[in-house]
């Protein structure tokens, strides 16, 4: 679109100069916002997205969260507890200073301990001690052999020494301290409003097309497809599955699809000898039949994936077998989705002494995944056809997450049967397995989101040793391994891996991302 | 009068207080703003943390005392989401809201009480009927979805106005604000027109109504043998008697319009304080919303006040002075 309120003086002195660089703007309707521009002061998507705009990380993570040098030219580990990592030279801030080991220093020690952070990035910075060597050489020492060095170093953000380190959110939030060395700088930040970037001409990798970037965050679905069709924006994330094939349609819209790194699942309560949503057919108390590896087979049997992903989900999902799409690190390749059989859940469920059902309440959020609460009664229906007679029940996020990992007593998980979802941020396997399938170990961090309280010695012998493998084979084969035997255990039940869809003007193209990530970056024009 | 405004502004600080204390304990009868609020990868000791660092620690009355010792020294607590004081959050949204509110109320009186007017002195006319059948038709269908009309008509299709956000805002008069240029014009026209809907509905049948009654009384008869010519009859003896329940409904909705603007505000992605508090009340930012809501309250009551002090201007008989007090 002509920008004609641009003053005629700018018009004709870019023509004068005859500079080969057209000014290429560029507006992106946001579906959530980022809640600061203090890239540590809130460890969420939406802050973490924005926030790689403007400040690098010594590891980049490429469109399929696969690693790529960023600050940091090469790194490995040069012993069991130490890894190195050089540092690219030449770089500078966007306020001009230079870039070198001193800035990594500061920035893992501000990163987990900005004050008031809902959600620091302890978890990624916790057991290692940043050791400067030279001005471009750090090292990072561990406790313990840590193979996941490369992952958890590619979500730090790096500030600068001289003014970001010892600044405050407020002063990132004003602008004052917003000096990174990312592809974009920062120009302004009005908050519901818009957020403002522009090109960083000094920049040390491959230069972005655009040279001004607005963001604007427009929570409501139809608003933000309205303002994609209007041209007030020229690209918009989370398009929602309802609007996808007229979008399509559209000859002057372009859409971008990809599967993302996150599974929506069934968690079962593995604990409880009397599990407070599981009654018999004729509602009176029974001894919980999900801890039976048959009931919970036959639950996984008697739900019809694809007429979840084709029904449900518009055909924009792809139906899972495990915990990562194929791709990512540390995947099995012997899981395969399991198939719709009905009679042979029923036949599951006869073998297992329940052959003339049970009923259960399944709990799900309403607002928190794409069409969840339709997915839930999907699930219902599936199962109440089968025998087991299923009431589903969902909340918004605000109460649901709460009772789902805290709600019953001494804190422990309330419901019986619950649809969640994880999206692996490292983006391999061990993320979903640490959180998900290992025993609930609070000392060690370990089964934070275990909310079936599922326990196998032997999963968390594999993850254990998996965790303390450098070498990069041996331990995607660990993980694949215990994925394999957590599956096929029925720990979880896994239905889909989500995919995202962007929307954008015709003539510009979105690099679809694995970590549902929009960056200004990753536009291109055709 | 100056005993009155006092006394009900004492009643004001202990309808605020009352409101803060079931609004505290209310919001944290809800969720853990913790799980909203953290990542989903962060372990338990993360949790752990966080909680603590956002005060949750502590047993919720130990909870309210500390909200009451801030309050009282002006500190409204900060945002959990944003890290920010609450007040000033609120403050910074707002501009746009009394904005978007201001333009409403304003179309609501220029257009509501002309086409009531009309439609009250010439009832049986086609139009009126139209006009009539309009307002109901405005006060039924719900305003998410008027707005997602607007949206597709204005901005989709004839490409008119902006379909969503603010536009550039200036400063005149000391006031910065989007009222002062062309392009914060266009950006608040639809959001304002689709807020005000209802309350042209309202003041169409209201003034409606009053005109009908009023119309048949004996003063306006008199009015009309003693030979006042017809513009003076209505414009000052009916449009007086018939502006008093319009003035209170508006001034009501006034206040209603500056806080619950809510779904005019998400839908066209309205920087205000509507969406800042959907936005923390899904997200749990209990902080806000308590400071919100105690804002909100003072609104009301400085509103009503004013429509009070409307009254005794518009009606000498009304006399400011509280009922059995």
């Amino acid at each position: 679109m002509l920008n004609l309120r641009k003053p005629l003086s700018v018009l004709v002195a870019t023509t004068l100069l005859a500079s080969p660089v057209l000014a290429e703007e560029l507006t992106i309707g946001l579906s959530s916002e980022p809640t600061a521009m203090d890239p540590h002061f809130h460890n969420l998507g939406p802050n973490n997205a924005m926030s790689r705009h403007m400040f690098d990380r010594l590891i980049l993570q490429n469109e399929k969260q696969q690693l790529q040098p960023g600050l940091a030219t090469e790194w490995a580990p040069i012993d069991d507890l130490t890894w190195e990592f050089k540092l690219r030279q030449g770089v500078t801030f966007h306020d001009g200073s230079a870039f070198d080991a001193d800035d990594i220093v500061c920035s893992f020690v501000r990163a987990p301990d900005v004050p008031n952070s809902p959600s620091s990035f302890a978890t990624y910075t916790k057991g290692k001690t940043v050791v400067k060597v030279d001005s471009h050489t750090v090292q990072i020492k561990t406790a313990a052999p840590y193979p996941l060095m490369a992952n958890d170093v590619s979500t730090i953000p790096i500030v600068s020494s001289d003014s970001g380190c010892t600044a405050t959110t407020e002063q990132f939030n004003d602008g004052s301290a917003m000096a990174g060395t990312g592809p974009f700088k920062f120009v302004s930040y009005s908050p519901g409003d818009s957020i403002v970037v522009e090109r960083n001409d000094d920049y040390w990798g491959d230069k972005p097309v655009w040279t001004t970037v607005t963001f604007k965050p427009i929570k409501s679905g139809p608003a933000r497809v309205a303002a994609l069709l209007a041209g007030d924006v020229d690209m918009i994330e989370g398009v929602p599955t309802t609007d996808i094939t007229t979008l399509e349609a559209n000859d002057d819209l372009a859409l971008s699809q990809g599967v993302s790194n996150r599974v929506i699942y069934l968690h079962l309560d593995h604990d409880r000898a009397d599990s407070p949503f599981v009654k018999s057919a004729d509602g009176s108390a029974i001894e919980n039949p999900l801890r039976k590896l048959e009931v919970r087979q036959a639950i996984s049997k008697a739900i019809n994936r694809d007429a979840i992903v084709d029904r449900v989900m518009e055909g924009v999902a792809i139906k899972a077998g495990q915990l990562l799409p194929e791709g990512f690190f540390g995947v099995s390749d012997k899981l395969l989705p399991v198939d719709y059989d009905p009679d042979g859940a029923k036949a599951l469920l006869a073998e297992a002494g329940v052959g003339d059902g049970f009923s259960l309440t399944i709990h799900g959020p309403n607002d928190r995944y794409i069409n969840d609460a339709k997915i839930a009664e999907a699930i219902g229906q599936m199962l109440t056809r089968v025998g087991i007679k299923t009431e589903v029940e969902t909340m918004p996020r605000s109460v649901y997450f709460k009772r789902a990992s805290r709600g019953g007593p001494d804190e422990t998980p309330e419901f019986s049967f619950i649809l969640v979802g994880w999206g692996a941020g490292s983006g391999e396997a061990s993320s979903p397995l640490k959180s998900l399938i290992a025993t609930h170990t609070p000392d060690k961090g370990w089964g934070a989101s275990n909310r079936g309280r599922y326990s196998n010695a032997k999963v968390d012998g594999l993850v254990e040793q998996a965790l303390a493998t450098v070498d990069d084979e041996a331990r995607s084969g660990l993980l694949a391994e215990a994925t394999e035997i957590a599956i096929n255990d029925a720990a979880i039940i896994p239905l889909h891996y989500q995919v995202n869809t962007w929307a954008a003007k015709k003539g510009l193209k979105y690099v679809a991302r694995t970590d549902e990530a929009t960056l200004a970056i990753g536009v291109v024009k055709e | 009068m100056t005993v009155f405004i006092i006394r009900r502004l004492m009643q004001a600080l202990v309808v605020v207080f009352l409101m803060s204390l079931i609004v505290f304990f209310g919001v944290n009868v809800i969720g853990n703003p913790v799980d909203m609020l953290i990542s989903p990868e962060a372990d338990q000791a993360e949790v752990e943390r966080a909680i603590k660092a956002l005060g949750l620690d502590k047993p919720i009355h130990i909870q309210y005392l500390h909200f009451l010792g801030g309050v009282a020294e002006g500190d409204f607590g900060r945002s959990f989401i944003f890290g920010e004081p609450a007040l000033r959050l609120i403050l910074h949204h707002m501009p746009a809201t009394i904005e978007l509110a201001v333009v409403s109320l304003i179309m609501a009186v220029v257009l509501g009480i002309p086409l009531g007017l009309y439609a009250g002195l010439f009832p049986d006319h086609a139009i009126s009927r139209g006009i009539m059948a309009g307002s109901i038709v405005g006060f039924s269908l719900p305003t998410f979805w008027v707005g997602l009309m607007m949206i597709m008509l204005f901005a989709v299709w004839l490409g008119w106005l902006p379909s969503t956000g603010r536009g550039d805002t200036a400063v005149f008069l000391g006031i910065e604000s989007s009222l002062w240029t062309r392009d914060g014009l266009s950006h608040l026209a639809m959001p304002a027109l689709n807020l005000a809907l209802t309350n042209i509905s309202l003041v169409i049948r209201l003034t409606r109504a009053g005109v009908r009654e009023v119309m048949l009384q004996d003063y306006i008869k008199f009015a009309r043998a003693k030979g006042l010519s017809t513009r003076r009859v209505i414009g000052v003896h009916l449009m007086k008697n018939i502006m008093i329940p319009v003035v209170t409904v508006l001034g009501l909705e006034f206040g209603n319009l500056l806080a619950f603007s809510v779904v005019t505000e998400t839908i066209f992605a309205w920087p205000g304080m509507g969406k800042l508090l959907i936005d923390s009340l899904l997200q749990l930012d209990r902080p806000v919303v308590v400071a919100y809501l105690m804002i909100i309250v003072l609104f009301f009551v400085v509103i009503n006040l004013l429509v009070d002090i409307a009254y005794s201007v518009l009606d000498p008989r009304v006399r400011l002075q509280d009922q059995g007090a």
